[in-house]
């Protein structure tokens, strides 16, 4: 275990150096005057030099670079030009209500997958089963930027027992947690059902039933703790993606969290702070994407043998 | 072709129509490429011209799903949208497979130092969730066309580059491989002639969710206003037009929802049914 732990922890380096790189260089992306297009026409030559001098623009580019990483080290992600506040507070005071939201999202994904999961692999060829495989290709094929405004005509606009958008109590929390947890479910849902079918075929569920345990039994209680490794290592990756749709789900709904932040950056032409929130995510993805592995490794003893 | 091939391809042909979804996804996939392909005599108006005065009107006799709130027929931006998705999603596609098949091939063929490499970028790479990248290229690059397709092949190559170089090194220790190389087949040939016809169906199933994929992705940047420049007219953009009317003109933000929907799912059943006909394994997805 201690041999697959290092070598697991010892590709994380270069990915953050990659990924740390990669967002530095896109400030030098923007096609021309990267000040000019922050600053627009009607600026005067002395704030343009002045916001050169505070974005370290005007020093040669291995040296922002090496400024960048050091101010990374410190956990200074720069100044957001518009607020003048430092990036990594702005983003630090947005992270709760974008963690609650992945984490409710989670919970509704969950909700709808394991029992309509369950259900089409134990009756398998069924019209249920049917059922199943097109609600989950309905939800595979809604992207949030639809499925969002859909929620809201249908329980805020028609039936009016929603709020249409806001923040504070769990009734605001639903519909962007739905908007963003259908489409997982619909991931996981395919998931458990061919991993549960696998399993079902396996001699330890045909041992337990031929013992007298019922079908069910044999299903639920052993073939099921088995088939749900691969939907948890499905539903860690999936976080990260939860993380980046945050962006537009948020926007939707005016959820303050770092999506709708990050959106807020890139309107307002704020580079510090668009680089500052896309690092943020990247690097949550990175250390999300560890944890499930090593819990995949603990869960399934087979991985860290090999 | 050999009668085996021959006989084969019409296994995979019978297999794929047996599907019902499939077969009905690549109807309106065949639909959706003609009014992309005829949109400028299909569609009724000039998707720009404006009727102010009629702005945000229903369905009507002389507007079938009527306007948006500069009275610019929806018929009609939802016909010429099509071109945009079906660029996107072919044309993302496209970039991303070219690059993927010359980096993985190689990759998987030669293997060692370059191997090394380039699975160290993927890693990298893969580390941005989402569209997140491809958000935060078209925010500094700007909307267009051409900038949507940078930035989602920018990090679509990678998926295909690492599914095909698996292929590449399941198949090149095949006994057929084994044998060409004994008989002193030169590398190219092995890898052009022997190992990528063999190891192509997985990346075709996969290339078909990738037109899915990005279909989805153009509308969520131009959603965000980091698709393409309006006013020319794509479906995420005018999903985020109408989502502001949503209490008096519903219809402006369900008609093209429902056009990226049932694209999306259309691909999504093609690829479904080709993951049946060709016996691909289901992979994570």
């Amino acid at each position: 275990m201690r041999k697959y732990l290092l070598s697991r922890l010892a590709q994380i380096p270069p990915v953050v150096f990659g990924v740390v790189t990669i967002v530095f260089l896109l400030i030098h992306l923007i096609p021309g005057d990267p000040v000019e297009i922050m600053l627009g026409e009607s600026a005067v030559p002395a704030q343009r030099e002045e916001l050169r001098r505070e974005l370290k623009l005007d020093r040669p580019v291995l040296r922002q670079y090496g400024e960048f990483l050091g101010g990374l080290v410190k956990g200074d992600l720069g100044v957001s030009f518009r607020s003048r506040e430092p990036v990594l507070r702005e983003i630090l005071s947005r992270f709760p209500s974008t963690l609650l939201l992945a984490a409710a999202s989670l919970f509704v994904a969950l909700l709808l997958s394991v029992p309509l999961g369950v259900l089409s692999a134990m009756r398998q060829h069924s019209p249920l089963d049917h059922l199943c495989a097109f609600l989950a290709m309905l939800g595979l094929s809604l992207p949030n930027f639809f499925l969002g405004p859909l929620l809201i005509l249908v329980f805020s606009v028609h039936l009016g027992l929603l709020p249409v958008a806001g923040y504070g109590t769990a009734r605001h929390l639903l519909l962007p947690a739905l908007t963003m947890g259908m489409g997982m479910a619909a991931i996981l849902m395919r998931m458990l059902r061919s991993s549960l079918l696998e399993e079902i075929r396996q001699e330890y569920v045909r041992a337990a039933a031929a013992k007298g345990l019922s079908r069910r039994a044999a299903v639920l209680r052993h073939a099921l703790k088995n088939s749900m490794i691969p939907v948890l290592t499905v539903l860690g990756l999936q976080f990260g993606a939860l993380l980046s749709g945050s962006i537009i789900t948020e926007t939707i709904f005016s959820w303050p969290g770092i999506g709708r932040l990050t959106v807020q950056a890139i309107d307002a032409r704020d580079y510090p702070l668009v680089q500052g929130c896309v690092l943020f995510i990247a690097l949550c993805t990175v250390a999300v994407n560890l944890m499930t592995d090593l819990l995949y490794s603990r869960l399934d003893p087979r991985i860290r043998h090999e | 072709m050999s009668k085996r091939g021959r006989s084969r391809g019409n296994n995979v042909l019978a297999r794929f129509r047996r599907h019902r979804g499939a077969a009905a996804g690549l109807g309106f996939v065949s639909a959706l490429l003609l009014v992309a392909l005829l949109a400028p005599w299909l569609s009724p108006y000039n998707p720009s011209a404006q009727e102010l005065d009629s702005g945000l009107s229903g369905p009507s006799s002389s507007h079938w799903l009527g306007q948006d709130k500069l009275g610019r027929d929806l018929l009609s931006r939802l016909i010429h949208g099509s071109r945009v998705s079906v660029a996107v999603g072919l044309g993302t596609v496209g970039i991303s497979l070219a690059i993927g098949l010359l980096t993985g091939s190689l990759s998987g063929f030669l293997g060692g130092r370059a191997d090394h490499l380039f699975m160290r970028l993927a890693d990298i790479l893969m580390a941005f969730p989402g569209i997140l990248l491809a958000i935060a290229i078209t925010a500094v690059l700007g909307p267009s066309l051409r900038n949507v397709l940078i930035a989602l092949s920018l990090l679509g190559w990678v998926g295909y580059a690492r599914l095909i170089r698996a292929q590449v090194l399941k198949v090149k220790e095949m006994e057929f491989v084994q044998s060409a190389r004994a008989v002193g087949s030169p590398p190219a040939r092995l890898l052009l002639a022997h190992i990528l016809p063999n190891a192509l169906s997985p990346i075709i199933v996969e290339a078909t969710f990738g037109i899915a994929r990005a279909i989805v992705a153009e509308a969520g940047l131009s959603f965000l206003g980091l698709g393409i420049a309006p006013p020319a007219p794509s479906w995420g953009a005018m999903i985020n037009e109408g989502r502001h009317f949503l209490f008096v003109a519903p219809h402006i933000a369900v008609v093209p929802g429902l056009a990226i929907m049932a694209a999306v799912m259309a691909f999504n059943f093609i690829g479904d049914g080709l993951r049946d006909a060709l016996d691909v394994r289901e992979q994570i997805p």
